[in-house]
């Protein structure tokens, strides 16, 4: 059947008008093949396999977004955790490997390379050891090296030892770029249960199930979902389920088709659509405005959650239907600083720390981008990332800790990090310690799968 | 390796538009499939459905159309057909 006019237009609007895009492609790289006795040759070998798997990706992309017409506004590296690389290396030479793939990432002009990472969530070996070690340095001294670090899963339990490490590594990691606005940790991410095909930064990394290299694919379109619900200002909330459903179900086969064919023209398997609802600070391009054309007259007022979490299923939904891969984080992403609505939410206190935990339990990851006080202590970081890994076990979801103590910043200040990663008003952490559950080390145990009230 | 795409021209209605986009699309000896067009709140939007030979050349296309996007204020947008198809039906 031809295609309406009306479609037609729909599509076009949809581009030029609501922001819809495909917010990444993302390759992946196996690095195993690069370990050697010689970390020279490491470095040299990591180099020359990303830059030459990776070459034609930034032309590629741009030739294949002109000519469907729809903007690729990514191209991202994600590398098998970095860690497995370190067994034998030491801090400084660590920190050697960051910069080498800071320097593929710029020789390929992508803006970020993920998998400076270590799987650290039952235990830690001293590969991860020597990458935890060298994080606040490497991520200091780097421009486009993203960092994850895995410190539980549902089926492992919470390792509270690197739970404990993980606090003192963001904690030192704002101070090493504190005349920066602490900027370094937004480069890292915490997660329980993590993906492994995720190609969103920072917590993009190659994982341990996948092959040599492949193309996956983020889109994204909040704009577009938000503009959808505004035709349709009475409908029920069955109807609103069925918009979102129909506009994601759009969003992911547009991704879908230009994914396969920037994987066809880079001959690197198709991996996974990743549909993901992820804000910029454009206008109208926010998910808690979303949330607000749902009912809310503010987002994190009561009943944001009951609106995240039809929202978020929603988003599934359509992309599950529209594509065969469907994987990553697929949902609604809730950074602050990249959300015009929640900082909105924030500063006129609607939203808080606490409601923001409680999102994360619907929504697709955890806490993102949130500018905390400076003064925040190593302990507390610690217990927010316990808090929110225990979210995620115990809820089988992978949940996310990307906070940035923003030091010689206090609550009601605001901090501007510029460019995609916005700017946001800095939050309070409880004046309570939480020092003693972190000291106490040891590991959270895996929790029942049955028994489920 | 013979692909379809869309050309969609948006701007304020006035007179020659079709005769100028249409002068480039035969200038450069394209086949044109399907025509509509419509005034939509005072907008002229007219699609078009070509036939290309080499989607590679759809970026020197759409660089021929400057001059006339310029000339009338038009918005001139060329996208393969294929990701229409993807969207709008299962």
């Amino acid at each position: 059947m031809p295609i309406a006019f009306t479609e037609i237009q729909e599509t076009i609007r949809m581009v030029e008008m609501e922001h819809l895009d495909i917010r990444t492609v993302t390759m992946g790289i196996s690095l195993r093949d690069c370990a050697d006795h010689d970390f020279e040759k490491v470095k040299q070998k990591v180099y020359e396999k990303i830059t030459s798997y990776a070459k034609d990706l930034q032309t590629t992309a741009n030739q294949v977004a002109k000519e469907y017409g729809v903007p690729i506004i990514n191209k991202r590296i994600a590398i098998s955790p970095a860690a497995e690389l370190l067994g034998n290396a030491t801090k400084e030479q660590a920190i050697e490997l960051a910069e080498t793939l800071d320097k593929a990432a710029q020789t390929l002009d992508v803006d970020f390379i993920g998998g400076f990472s270590a799987l650290v969530h039952k235990g830690i070996s001293k590969g991860d050891q020597i990458l935890l070690d060298a994080l606040p340095e490497a991520l200091s001294k780097t421009e486009r090296v993203c960092s994850s670090i895995s410190v539980a899963t549902t089926r492992t339990g919470i390792n509270m030892d690197a739970v404990g490490q993980m606090g003192q590594i963001i904690h030192d990691t704002a101070k090493f770029t504190q005349d920066n606005n602490s900027i370094g940790c937004a480069k890292l991410v915490v997660f329980c249960n993590p993906v492994e095909d995720n190609p969103f930064m920072a917590g993009a990394f190659h994982g341990a199930g996948e092959g040599e290299a492949v193309l996956s694919v983020g889109v994204s379109g909040p704009g577009v979902v938000l503009h959808a619900l505004k035709r349709y200002p009475d409908a029920d909330l069955g109807e609103v389920s069925d918009v979102i459903k129909k506009t994601a179900f759009k969003i992911t086969r547009a991704g879908e088709i230009i994914g396969r064919v920037v994987a066809e023209r880079l001959n690197v398997p198709f991996g996974i659509m990743d549909l993901s609802l992820a804000p910029t600070n454009a206008m109208n391009d926010s998910v808690a405005e979303i949330l607000e054309e749902i009912g809310l007259e503010r987002v994190g007022t009561h009943g944001t959650i009951a609106a995240l979490a039809l929202m978020n299923d929603a988003v599934k939904k359509g992309g599950a239907m529209a594509s065969s891969y469907v994987g990553g984080l697929s949902g609604a992403f809730i950074p602050v600083s990249e959300d015009n609505g929640m900082i909105r939410g924030i500063e006129e206190g609607a939203l808080n720390l606490s409601k923001l935990e409680a999102m994360t339990c619907v929504c697709s990851v955890g806490l993102d981008m949130i500018a905390l006080e400076g003064n925040a202590s190593p302990e507390t970081l610690s217990a927010i990332i316990a808090d929110e890994a225990a979210i995620g076990m115990i809820n089988k979801k992978t949940t996310a800790v990307r906070v940035i103590p923003v030091i010689g910043k206090k609550e009601g200040e605001t901090v501007e990090f510029g460019g995609l990663l916005g700017r946001a008003p800095i939050i309070g952490v409880s004046e309570f310690s939480s020092e003693k559950l972190i000291q106490r080390g040891g590991r959270i145990p895996a929790p029942l799968q049955s028994l489920i009230n | 390796m013979q692909k379809r795409a869309v050309v969609s021209v948006v701007g304020k209605d006035q007179v020659g538009i079709i005769a100028k986009v249409t002068t480039v699309i035969s200038d450069n000896n394209i086949n044109i499939l399907d025509i509509s067009q419509t005034i939509l709140e005072g907008f002229f939007t007219m699609i078009m459905l070509i036939e290309i030979n080499d989607p590679s050349n759809l970026e020197t296309l759409q660089e021929k159309f400057k001059p006339v996007e310029q000339a009338l204020g038009l918005k001139i947008n060329i996208q393969l057909e294929d990701v229409f198809q993807a969207m709008h039906r299962v």
